[in-house]
């Protein structure tokens, strides 16, 4: 069954279309749903939590619809926002247990759940202590812990890595994984780093000015998008010789697809571990130093860029 | 102990804190109106800091006190002097409007701290992402407001009352009293929840509300006295009553002694006519209904 379903979403503010004619069907699993800021993410939630009528347009939540059933979907559905929503001075177990019994909790029922959740999202001792006191990544997970509280079906997570450190970035990607793969709870996650999405989500549903770029499974993304960043120096010998581009020329010689990205780097598509060779004797017989050879992390701009200038070589 | 018995098998240690995994919640759901009520029962609570901070309880546990004293020593001076009857000008109804001021302190005080908290740490995404409406927590927040300012209108004139019976009073008229001071307690307990309320949820700091809402209870006041002095003064005494229609406290206080043909305070503000006795009358109502409309309105926007 379906978890998320639009048909022909469109959101229109009188100056700007939120949401333009988007059309997904989204699995149960993580599914990513990544976009620029200002591409629509935080008005897609807001309609499947029913709490903004769309222009035109359907969408489906569970099987129930957004424009009627929002209140049945709030009840079966868990939302962490973007921004700060915590109180400082209530400790993680008095605030979760209160945002529990407003999901209908009864009082001993909102209590056993929240020293259950909080446990789950990784906060002991200090769940006593007043929020005001906590790291970002503490406070990231109580927003969570507070989203799985009523125990839901789905959980919509709003950008849940921003402003974190790359170990609470790992920890925050480790953790979503875990509300599905132990917890069985759907979620749909919003980034603007594809890079982390790809290592979490079963399906990335990419969206840019409120229009669906791409959704496919995370499998078929990664052979798309694998890119090698490769810089390498002038030659010494031959300070005149356009390195950059005798060593594309070498590469597309060794059956590469490799593009300057305005700057001294390289992009090369990786075909496999192959790839990593004929790059490194490319280099080796063009007589040049390696500057770095690196895996790309994907920023979502990047892959704009590349459907762009893919639709300008196809008009071409 | 267990060392005596020796078990061949060792048995499971208790203190061991066993990983059970995630358990799912299939227990009942009780839903928004369960929701809304436990949210009026929390505001309720915390507008007299119970479940909150020491800090938080000292301002408005201080005022319930200081609007009981004066009825404490209005009871025991009657009890001791052996008095028939409270001396109306400083009873039920007249008490609270002599007292309008901690009333107004107290709403001061305690209405931004209903609102301006979930406004200021944006709290309100989370509670409208759950089933209860936006209508809910504002029926939840001012029916909290209200009762609270009833408890703090209502507790003096209990005293009062119970204490007229310990004095053996007589006891229709101190019960008939009574009412009418409870019917004044609701109107003041509309009237400031709304204003106090619609202030505190324009501006996510608590400062600017509490000197908003004092402003506009005790200037109003202020104003409206001086120009119903004025008017009372050059001989204008049946138009001077109509200076009180921007003065909450005035407004609830005239509209009582109207309602049930209490003498006021000797030659004091009362309603300019009858027809002015009904202006007032619905200047509440419509003041509060209006200000429950306009919360709704701020809160669907979000």
């Amino acid at each position: 069954m379906s978890v998320i379903i639009t048909d022909n979403l469109t959101k229109r503010f009188p100056r700007v279309t939120a949401l333009d004619r988007l059309t997904v069907d989204v699995q149960p699993g993580v599914v990513g749903l990544v976009g620029a800021n200002g591409a629509g993410k935080s008005t897609l939630i807001k309609i499947l939590l029913g709490l903004a009528p769309a222009t035109e347009g359907t969408a489906r939540v569970l099987g129930l619809d957004v424009a009627t059933e929002g209140g049945a979907i709030r009840e079966r559905v868990g939302y962490m926002p973007e921004h700060d929503c915590l109180p400082p001075d209530v400790s993680a177990t008095e605030f979760v247990v209160h945002m529990a019994r407003m999901s209908g909790l009864p009082a001993s029922a909102a209590r056993e759940r929240t020293a259950d959740t909080l446990r789950h999202v990784g906060l002991y001792e200090e769940r006593y202590r007043p929020i005001g006191g906590y790291s970002t990544g503490m406070k990231q997970r109580v927003k969570l812990a507070q989203a799985l509280v009523h125990d839901p079906q789905l959980v919509l997570l709003d950008e849940p890595t921003n402003g974190l450190d790359p170990v609470g970035r790992d920890d925050m990607l480790g953790l979503i994984r875990r509300v599905h793969a132990e917890f069985g709870i759907s979620v749909l996650v919003t980034s603007h780093l594809l890079g982390e999405l790809e290592r979490t989500c079963d399906h990335v549903v990419v969206i840019d000015g409120g229009r669906l770029l791409r959704s496919s499974s995370t499998a078929d993304f990664t052979q798309v998008t694998q890119l090698l960043a490769v810089e390498v120096t002038d030659k010494q010998s031959d300070p005149t010789l356009d390195t950059d581009k005798a060593l594309l020329e070498a590469l597309a010689a060794a059956g590469l697809t490799a593009k300057a990205d305005g700057g001294r780097v390289l992009l090369v598509e990786i075909k496999g571990e192959e790839t990593y060779d004929l790059v490194r004797d490319a280099v080796a017989d063009l007589g040049v130093g390696l500057v770095r050879m690196e895996q790309r992390r994907h920023h979502i701009s990047e892959v704009f860029s590349y459907d762009q200038a893919e639709e300008e070589t196809a008009h071409v | 102990m267990s060392e005596a018995t020796t078990p061949a098998l060792p048995e499971p240690r208790a203190d061991v804190i066993h990983d059970i995994g995630y358990r799912h919640y299939d227990g009942p759901r009780l839903g928004r109106s369960y929701a809304t009520r436990s949210l009026f029962t929390l505001s309720l609570r915390g507008s007299f800091g119970l479940g909150r901070s020491v800090k938080s309880k000292i301002l408005p546990m201080a005022l319930l006190a200081v609007i009981c004293l004066p009825a404490l020593i209005i009871v025991a001076v009657s009890v001791y002097t052996k008095l028939s009857k409270y001396p109306e000008t400083a009873s039920y109804p007249h008490y609270l409007s002599i007292m309008q001021f901690v009333i107004a302190v107290f709403v001061a005080a305690q209405a931004p701290v209903a609102l301006s908290r979930d406004l200021r740490f944006m709290t309100l995404p989370l509670y409208f992402s759950r089933p209860l409406t936006s209508r809910d927590y504002v029926q939840a927040k001012f029916g909290a407001m209200a009762s609270a300012i009833f408890v703090l209108t209502g507790l003096p004139m209990l005293i009062m009352w119970i204490g007229s019976m310990l004095a053996s009073m007589d006891f229709g008229y101190n019960l008939e009293h009574f009412a009418y001071g409870l019917v004044a307690a609701a109107f003041y307990s509309l009237l400031y929840a709304g204003i106090g309320l619609v202030i505190s949820s324009v501006t996510p700091r608590r400062g600017f509300g509490v000197a908003a809402i004092i402003a506009v209870l005790l200037i109003s006041e202020a104003i409206a006295g001086i120009i119903y002095a004025v008017l009372h003064v050059h001989g204008h005494a049946s138009g001077a009553g109509w200076a009180l229609v921007i003065s909450p406290s005035s407004l609830v206080a005239t509209t009582v002694d109207w309602l049930f043909g209490l003498s006021s305070r000797g030659d004091g503000p009362h309603v300019p006519s009858d027809l002015g006795g009904f202006v007032f009358l619905a200047e509440i109502l419509v003041i509060a209904a209006a200000s429950f409309w306009l919360l709704v309105r701020r809160y669907r926007k979000i």
